[in-house]
């Protein structure tokens, strides 16, 4: 078992395969457009023999042997277990029989279906891209070697039968393991229609089998990109800016380079590099350094003026990101008005293992190492530095702990850094991120304030809803903006607040998206993070306007939305809404769709008169589509949970004259043991296509604890983090 | 040149005596399974048992550790690593993984301690140890599961 995922990072590439003319076309379809003769077979060595290759994502070796290459990384969420899942369903192989690799960096054969050209993980798509592209690898597979063995046996192929690894003739008893049968298959042309099982059928999917990496992760085997060691290579860290924005002045590296190990120190963009033979020298080489920089945009910048100077620019209109009906009329003629601000901070994502690639920089090219998000982005940048060709950066993708957004970044500030030190070098170099360096980096989800005002009818119906939100954009001032920001509005900002589903008639959201000196990037669940904060809360506040109880008010509103109603429903059955509970506890409930997945959580919170209070008990429901892997849909809203968790209690990054107040789990604190609370997980029956896990657990548990205080104490917080006690 | 023994080999570095443990065993004895997370003793991520006793090998120097026994994730043996793999296993409790070897360890020595924790047990116990995917869940019901594996194992 704890050799399943076998791939020995330091084999720079396995691709002679793809030279077999295979190509993916853009879309749902696996095409392979083979040249009428062929130039070589659907093949590739591997140690355990010449395997059986039909496309980029399939190799059988001779021992019989299934390895599934996934091209997104796994980073917790489970790829490695449910991609490889479809290609066993569909290739009848027993899942102990399968095993994982990393796919290699190629945006033809790798790229996101649902991005383009782009190979990387993120945005929740990792099972919606692969459903019908794993399933018809696999089934292609399975049809190949099925012809195969009718030719050896002089039979049809139609009247053959694939399980457990082998062909199977039905009229004969005779079987074939498709280990026997791989390389016969590999001369075989790659049919271009092929059947796929149907779901009552399925003996994979959506059943209950385990992680392939879990045995990896309980040895201390599994490779993170923290733990390679290439022969020869040297550790870096990176001295950077105090605030965003500082340059440098000048350094002395004197008292560095005395540091016994301290190999090199040198000037980078991202500031000075200590290069040494092992990690610990090189953080005392760093902390000899001296060091003089330019206070640059930054100087003075903090986050009470942040948020002060957005509450001055909400009084002003903005670009508009929905607008039905007329809001404002609806306002002037309501019979009841509310109004309220929300405030979100800056995060960090702290990821458990901190940022780090290794890299070799050589004649003709370079390699790097790591747990890539972001592998075309990350190519692309990696070459600019270097003025070489994307195709000369080869990325082998390891484990990575964690990521949660922080390793997608459109800028590779991490992997950057990397290859400037290591093209210096020449030989291989780990860079590596401190914690300190981690939570004082930047790339934070942004801070945002959230103005709305609603009006009631005379019969607490909400008759409009003004919404206005203001914060850094993520997507401005890179290559998506022109994709991602029309009319002014980043879609990212308001996404799960322009989308409101409530029936509201007139209702308007617009956006103001301030320039600042601060990096940001999408965090787990991106804008849904704080949307559905100010959105959940509000309407709760409306509800308590109305006189009704939270989860009758949303039910009414939620008419047109079958699946939100489905999943609030489920929530509020198993959560035992509207029955006793103890004194001082509470009950909130959100509702809230991202990435195409619907989840609602009701939190069950107590309070005690000093304000201290517990998060003791979440119900969740959630609305996938089909559940592929039941277990790790389960794991991610739990997962999800207890990260959303984390932030509304305590996750805050404060700047103070331009750089974070914070910088160790210390000060900016994230769950414990002790703080999680016990999570029930309801999946929807549904045989929609699948969608993703991986996000859609986060944006409901704050508003739905914010709600549950509110329930317990008659208090509102309207700002996170909420912290451990009630003001 | 300090001499310790480690997973119950002898071994002796030359490095400085202020370097952590933590940075021995990952840069010099190539034992990556003990995880660099904060270095300051907050995360637990660096968990190892030195002479039976959890401790933070990010804080520990490896000047102060002569002739100690340190076991790390890679070398820990018997029936109670033995129950929580397999519980481990059997609920799919790790994601990201990262933290699961410092988890590990730590819950290793709970179990020595105490064959029969309670929730509080568990929560004051792996209080320290941090999850930043959440498996906390997962890690309490799997110290349960080994530890009612345990208890029917007759001699255990
Ligand atoms: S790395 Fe040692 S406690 Fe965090
Ligand atoms: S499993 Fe990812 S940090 Fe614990």
């Amino acid at each position: 078992m704890t050799d399943r995922h076998a791939t020995d990072p330091r084999d720079p590439s396995r691709r002679a395969f793809i030279q077999a003319g295979a190509a993916l076309g853009a879309g749902l379809t696996l095409g392979f457009h083979l040249t009428p003769t062929r130039a070589a077979r659907l093949s590739i060595p591997t140690p355990a023999g010449e395997a059986f290759a039909p496309n980029a994502f399939i190799r059988v070796t001779p021992d019989g042997a299934v390895t599934v290459l996934v091209k997104h990384l796994e980073m917790g969420q489970g790829v490695y277990t449910g991609l490889p899942a479809l290609v066993a369903e569909e290739l009848e192989v027993d899942w102990k029989d399968i095993r994982v690799e990393a796919a290699p960096t190629d945006a033809k054969l790798y790229n996101n279906l649902l991005w383009g050209p782009m190979q990387g993980t993120g945005g929740s798509t990792a099972m919606a891209n692969s459903y019908e592209q794993l399933r018809r690898a696999g089934a292609t597979a399975r049809e190949m070697l099925k012809e195969a063995a009718a030719r050896a046996w002089q039979v049809d192929r139609a009247g053959l039968r694939a399980e457990s690894g082998a062909v199977l003739d039905p009229a004969t008893g005779r079987r074939l393991g498709y280990g026997r049968l791989a390389e016969a298959a590999a001369l075989l042309e790659v049919p271009e229609h092929v059947p796929l099982k149907a779901a009552k059928d399925f003996k994979v999917i959506g059943k209950g089998f385990k992680r392939t990496d879990t045995r990896a992760k309980s040895d201390g085997s599994a490779q993170f990109g923290l733990d390679l060691h290439l022969d020869g290579m040297l550790t870096a860290v990176v001295a950077r800016p105090p605030r965003f924005g500082d340059t440098l002045k000048a350094f002395n590296a004197d008292r560095a380079l005395a540091v016994p190990g301290v190999k090199a120190v040198f000037e980078i963009p991202a500031g000075v590099a200590v290069v040494a033979a092992d990690t610990w020298s090189a953080l005392k080489g760093r902390q000899a350094l001296v060091i003089e920089w330019t206070p640059g945009p930054a100087a003075g910048l903090s986050s009470a003026a942040i948020l002060a100077s957005y509450r001055d620019l909400a009084k002003q209109p903005g670009a508009v990101a929905r607008n039905d009906g007329d809001a404002d009329r609806a306002l002037a003629t309501a019979a009841r008005r509310i109004a309220a601000e929300f405030e979100v901070p800056y995060l960090a994502h702290a990821p458990m293992e901190p940022l780090n690639c290794v890299v070799h920089v050589r004649e003709g090219g370079c390699d790097i190492w790591t747990g890539d998000q972001f592998q075309t982005m990350d190519q692309r940048n990696a070459a600019q530095v270097l003025g070489i060709a994307p195709e000369q950066v080869r990325i082998h993708t390891l484990y990575a702990g964690g990521s949660f957004g922080r390793r997608a970044n459109l800028k590779s500030d991490y992997i950057v850094e990397g290859v400037h030190i290591a093209r210096r070098m020449k030989v291989p170099v780990k860079t590596m991120w401190t914690r300190e360096d981690d939570i004082h980096g930047g790339y934070y989800r942004p801070c945002y304030l959230h103005a709305l005002e609603a009006g009631l009818d005379a019969n607490g119906r909400p008759l409009g809803w003004k919404h206005r939100i203001v914060g850094q954009s993520i997507v401005a001032g890179t290559p998506f903006e022109a994709g991602m920001v029309k009319d002014g509005v980043d879609h990212t900002s308001v996404e799960g607040a322009a989308n409101l589903p409530y029936a509201i008639p007139n209702l308007f959201v617009d956006l103001h998206s301030p320039r600042l000196p601060v990096p940001v990037l999408w965090w787990r669940a991106v804008g849904s993070t704080h949307t559905a904060f100010a959105t959940e809360v509000f309407l709760d506040e409306l509800a308590q306007a109305a006189g009704e109880d939270p989860v009758a008010f949303r039910r009414k509103l939620l008419k047109g939305h079958p699946r939100h109603l489905a999943v609030l429903d489920l929530a509020a059955e198993k959560a035992g809404w509207g029955t006793p509970l103890p004194q001082g506890w509470g009950r909130g409930v959100a509702v809230h769709e991202s990435f195409n997945s619907y989840v609602a959580e009701v939190a069950e919170v107590s309070a005690k008169p000093d304000g201290t209070f517990k998060v003791e008990r979440v119900v969740c429901a959630v609305d996938c589509g089909l559940a592929v892997t039941p277990d790790v849909v389960r794991a991610q809203m739990e997962g999800g949970i207890g990260f959303g968790l984390a932030a509304a209690l305590h996750g805050a990054v404060t700047l103070e004259d331009g750089r974070a107040a914070q910088s160790n789990f210390d000060d900016y604190r994230v769950l414990r043991m002790k703080e999680m609370p016990r999570v029930e997980v309801h999946i929807v029956a549904s045989e929609a296509p699948p969608t993703g896990v991986g996000e859609p657990g986060v944006p409901p548990i704050a508003p739905a604890v914010a709600n549950a205080l509110f329930a317990a104490t008659g208090k509102r917080p309207r700002r996170l983090p909420l912290g451990t006690r009630l003001a | 040149m300090i001499s310790f023994v480690v997973n119950g080999k002898p071994r002796s570095v030359d490095v400085p005596d202020d370097t952590p443990l933590l940075w021995v065993l990952r840069d010099h004895l190539r034992l990556t399974g003990t995880k660099f997370g904060c270095g300051e003793s907050l995360c637990g991520a660096c968990t190892v048992h030195i002479d039976g006793k959890p401790a933070k090998a990010c804080s520990v120097e490896v000047g102060r550790l002569g002739g100690k026994s340190v076991v790390t994730i890679e070398g820990i043996a018997g029936p109670v690593i033995d129950a929580l793999r397999d519980a481990w296993a059997e609920l799919d409790v790790p994601q990201c993984g990262y933290c699961h070897s410092g988890q590990l360890m730590r819950a290793a020595s709970l179990l020595a301690d105490n064959p029969r924790p309670s929730d509080a047990d568990i929560d004051q116990a792996m209080n320290g140890n941090l999850c930043r995917c959440a498996t906390y869940q997962r890690i309490r019901d799997g110290i349960h599961a080994a530890a009612s594996r345990l208890a029917v194992r007759p001699g255990a």
